[in-house]
């Protein structure tokens, strides 16, 4: 078997925490990562006797704007079913999902060249989850419950088996996150658990038709982990195959302190779950005038965007600042009111992007002509840029308020230079043997005794004068 | 005014008094918790007395009648089954697993009821789960029929409805899946109904199978059954299956008599197997009645009668499998803890906290939803249950109600079907109908056979309680048939078999 071409395959399936404010059944709020154990529960999401599940309207809405953003289909009528287990991170025994009446079905992702194909876009509720004094549940001498994810909404997002490779599959996760940001359905913020990928991988030989035995994996908690699982996990089942043996379809963690996947759960005695329709809950027929309600209201969704971009700059700042909404909306409100693409995209991405902090349109653009035409340095926009995002108020006003300005004219500056070499004979005399990089100390001295000094005038002024 | 007359009263009556200001509301709790006292050792209705909540229910119903903003059921006392949540109080479903659970909130029907000053004596028997129709699956004790204390009550909601004709309650709540409401009804000659499927919201009722469970009152006359339906019904958020129709509607015209209606009598349910020749004869006579009163009697068809039993066998279970998934021992209730691991702690809670029945059901509705055989059971029965819908649609199309027996027996004898469940399953035979297809149905007394009360059945279309309390409010009039107060003495019995 050595030698031999094979041909990875991943489907992916992706539970991603829509934005709302209480759970999928009850009006318990969703708790921070950090809550107390138990702190966001009520007799609906602790399943007691009696209760009721009803559904969250938020809920149903976000999971069809992304139904609608990835081009599925909405039937008319959907249903909620029971998926019965029992576990005790379940209240129930069964957990609220959908089965074969899903809220979506038959969509779509373009990525780049690559469209993938999704099976089915569902609402269900999440677990609680277990602590165990121990390393298993049925090992460990204690275990506790922690029910404050119990009930919280989840929206499943199912792609065909049409990913080939890693980056594909990581590609594909990053393009689902920013399509969510960007109508809004999630924060997805992997590190939160509010997006979870879990990629099915098989591989067969180049050329087949048929699917190899596939393998899902799960605890993946970045979308860097996302692409080393599936690298080792495609590189696992090569040599299982290629050293005679056969893959085994099973469920597989991936242990980030390891960097390995391992064996959870053998598929081979499948669960039964006993799917049937949740009688407590009426099918809800989905309202034609309200979709399209839904569907008319969706943003300008992130691949248009992106493209849309990629005729006004190049392509590494198109796609960085295309795949955040509200940086993109930052940089067009900036263009709109005349600043220059290039400048705006790169002050956007270098100085907007890791601060998060935005602020309207029209003062950005104002800021990037005072930086374009020389009247302040780059550091004093920056102070500028954070006071007017924190405030509202414009650049102008602030570099006027804290009289921010630069010197570019040579008589001043050749004053101040002839005071940095006066004040710093070795530096000079390195430079002037030849180690040019001496410069650098004496331009940091001059920016010290002058913050105002326009860096690039100065450090011409200096060069002329120790030359 | 002696305690024993203020145990018969009806609402009616008792308003009547409690506002003029001849007896208060604490005059008619204490009448009833006397006669509690007096005679539930016999009867065994009550599962456990609510002494704190009928004291402050009924001080507060006397400070509203005093300051002359009494709501309508001020003062009223209420028995309420064991399958309703209320706040505080012990609830238990009839079962071991639920021993010591005290829910947090209040069922909302239960709450309605509250709210319009209904004063709550205690907690009635019923069968463990509501899984029965003698009352003899509740895992504490089997309820006795008042009217001969060596036969059962009907059940599920036995206790509840043996309180009411004991004089133990003016009313009570029960719950009705298969007929657990009308059954008892009719067995112990009180008033019973059973509304359309999401009249009343079922919050904080303990599910046994959700798509058939409904709330209904028990009483001794059908003005009180109608009174208290109407005030426990109508939207509740909390419940998504329950109706936005205003819950008043269900007065709608009831008491216009029956002149000109039609009511159909199926013949499949007219002559169903089993029905006791002393049971046709009392619905004999009330058809004549009703026929008498002006109502035309026609014949009408439920041909797919036959297979209503075992879908509802499929349905029923296949819910209950799923609902009772909950009491695994990690939450609440009985807890086997000290189980080697999670797998035993499941398996010994539930071997131990539930009861035969229960568990039966539990692995029929496993079964029938197991890969590979949900086609063939779980899918099919939902088929048969939309042929029984249409075979009503099409009924109602040649009457306005349906009438016939509530069940094919009167009372039985304590212990003669607990070891055949099949027969026990035949006593649903002429109810479950109703709840496959989601229809109002009200059972009142119809005379008697062989000494024993047999009930009359009225079904109405979905939304049609009004024409059913209309018939039953006509037929009770004009019959002068009442539900008595029975007073069994300590050894009264008519010879079991």
């Amino acid at each position: 078997m050595r030698g031999v071409d094979w041909e990875v395959v991943i489907g992916m399936e992706v539970h991603v925490q829509p934005r709302t404010r209480s759970k999928m059944f009850c009006g318990c709020a969703i708790a921070e990562l950090n809550a107390p154990p138990n702190t966001h529960v009520c007799e609906v999401c602790l399943g007691l006797p009696g209760v009721l599940p009803v559904p969250n309207q938020a809920a149903v809405e976000a999971c069809l704007k992304t139904a609608l953003a990835l081009n599925c289909e909405i039937p008319r009528h959907t249903k909620f079913d029971r998926k019965n287990y029992m576990y005790p991170d379940l209240p129930k025994g069964y957990q609220i999902s959908q089965y074969d009446l899903p809220m979506s079905i038959n969509g779509r992702l373009e990525l780049g060249e690559r469209r993938v194909r999704i099976r089915r876009v569902h609402l269900e509720e999440d677990t609680g989850k277990l602590v165990h004094a121990g390393d298993k549940l049925h090992r460990a001498w204690e275990s506790y419950v922690d029910l404050n994810r119990a009930g919280v909404p989840l929206m499943e997002i199912v792609s065909e088996p049409d990913l080939r490779s890693a980056d594909e599959a990581r590609d594909y996760a990053v393009e689902l996150q920013t399509l969510l940001r960007t109508i809004g359905a999630s924060t997805a913020d992997m590190e939160r658990g509010q997006l979870r990928a879990e990629p099915n991988i098989s591989i067969r030989r180049a050329g087949s038709d048929e699917l190899g035995v596939k393998t899902e994996l799960k605890n993946i908690n970045s979308f860097r982990a996302l692409h080393r699982a599936i690298n080792f996990e495609v590189e696992r089942q090569k040599e299982v195959l290629e050293s005679g043996g056969a893959v085994v379809q099973e469920t597989r963690g991936w242990s980030e302190a390891e960097q390995r996947t391992f064996s959870q759960r053998s598929k081979e005695f499948a669960e039964d779950y006993r799917y049937f329709p949740e009688p407590d809950i009426p099918p809800l027929e989905l309202d034609r005038a309200w979709i399209e309600e839904l569907r008319a209201a969706l943003p300008e969704l992130p691949s248009l965007r992106r493209s849309r971009l990629a005729g006004q700059l190049p392509v590494g700042l198109a796609n960085a600042i295309g795949a955040d909404r509200e940086l993109a909306d930052l940089y067009e409100s900036a263009v709109a009111k005349g600043a220059p693409a290039l400048a705006t995209a790169n002050w956007i991405v270098n100085e907007v992007a890791p601060t998060g902090k935005l602020t309207s349109g029209a003062n950005l653009a104002e800021l990037i002509r005072l930086v374009d035409g020389d009247a302040i340095t780059r550091d004093q926009a920056r102070e500028a840029y954070l006071e007017s995002a924190d405030t509202g108020r414009t650049p102008a006003e602030i570099v006027t308020e804290h009289g921010y300005t630069q010197v570019s004219d040579e008589s001043e500056l050749r004053v101040l230079a002839e005071a940095v070499i006066d004040a710093n004979p070795k530096a000079t005399a390195d430079f002037r043997a030849g180690k040019k990089q001496a410069l650098q100390a004496l331009m940091a001295d001059l920016r010290k005794r002058a913050p105002h000094a326009n860096p690039k005038a100065a450090n011409e002024v200096l060069a002329k004068l120790l030359g | 005014m002696t305690s024993g007359d203020l145990t018969e009263l009806t609402i009616k009556e008792a308003t009547h008094l409690l506002r003029l200001g001849s007896i208060s509301a604490s005059d008619l709790v204490t009448a009833h918790v006397e006669r509690i006292e007096q005679l539930d050792a016999r009867v065994k209705a009550y599962l456990r007395m609510t002494q704190e909540v009928w004291e402050r229910q009924a001080e507060e119903a006397d400070r509203k009648l005093r300051d002359g903003d009494a709501p309508p059921l001020a003062g009223i006392p209420i028995a309420i089954k064991d399958v309703l949540c209320v706040k505080g109080v012990e609830t238990t479903a009839g079962s071991q697993i639920l021993r010591g659970f005290k829910p947090p909130y209040t069922a909302t029907a239960v709450q309605r009821l509250f709210d319009a000053g209904a004063v709550m004596l205690g907690v009635t028997n019923c069968d463990e789960f509501a899984m029965g129709s003698s009352t003899e699956n509740s895992s504490y004790f089997p309820t006795r029929n008042p009217h001969d204390l060596l036969r059962v009550p009907g059940g599920s909601s036995g206790g509840s409805a043996a309180a009411v004709a004991a004089g133990e309650a003016m009313i009570s709540l029960g719950t009705d899946t298969g007929g657990s409401i009308r059954q008892p009804a009719a067995l112990c000659g009180v008033v019973g109904m059973k509304p359309t499927y999401g009249r009343v919201s079922r919050y904080g009722l303990i599910a046994f199978a959700s798509s058939l469970d409904q709330i209904g009152p028990f009483a001794r006359s059908v003005d009180d059954a109608a009174l208290v339906l109407s005030l426990m019904s109508g939207l509740d958020p909390l419940d998504a299956t329950s109706s936005q129709r205003p819950g008043m509607e269900v007065l709608n015209n009831y008491g216009a008599g029956v002149k000109g209606m039609r009511l159909g009598v199926p013949r499949e349910y007219y002559d169903v197997e089993g029905i006791e020749p002393g049971v046709k004869a009392a619905i004999d006579a009330a058809l004549l009645i009703l026929r008498r009163e002006g109502a035309e009697i026609v014949d009408v068809s439920l041909p797919h009668t036959d297979y209503g039993l075992a879908a509802y066998y499929i349905i029923a279970p296949a819910e209950c499998s799923s609902n009772l998934a909950r009491f695994d021992g990690v939450k609440y209730g009985l807890s086997e803890e000290d189980s080697p691991n999670v797998t035993e702690l499941y398996t010994q809670t539930r071997r131990k906290g539930f009861g035969t029945e229960v568990r039966r059901r539990v692995m029929l509705g496993t079964y029938a939803l197991s890969s590979g055989y949900y086609d063939a059971y779980y899918l099919k029965a939902q088929k048969v249950r939309t042929l029984i819908k249409r075979d009503f649609d099409a009924a109602f199309e040649k009457c306005d109600a349906i009438v016939s027996a509530t069940s094919p027996t009167v009372a039985f004898p304590i212990g003669s079907k607990t070891q055949d469940p099949l027969s026990m399953y035949l006593c649903d035979v002429l109810t479950l109908g109703g709840n496959l297809a989601g229809l109002p149905g009200i059972s009142v007394p119809c005379g008697t056979s062989d000494g024993l009360p047999v009930g009359l059945q009225v079904l109405g279309p979905q939304w049609g309680e009004n024409v059913c309390l209309r018939v039953a409010r006509a037929y009770e009039e004009a019959s002068e048939i009442r539900a008595e107060v029975a007073t069994p003495s300590p050894l009264q019995g008519r010879g079991s078999g």
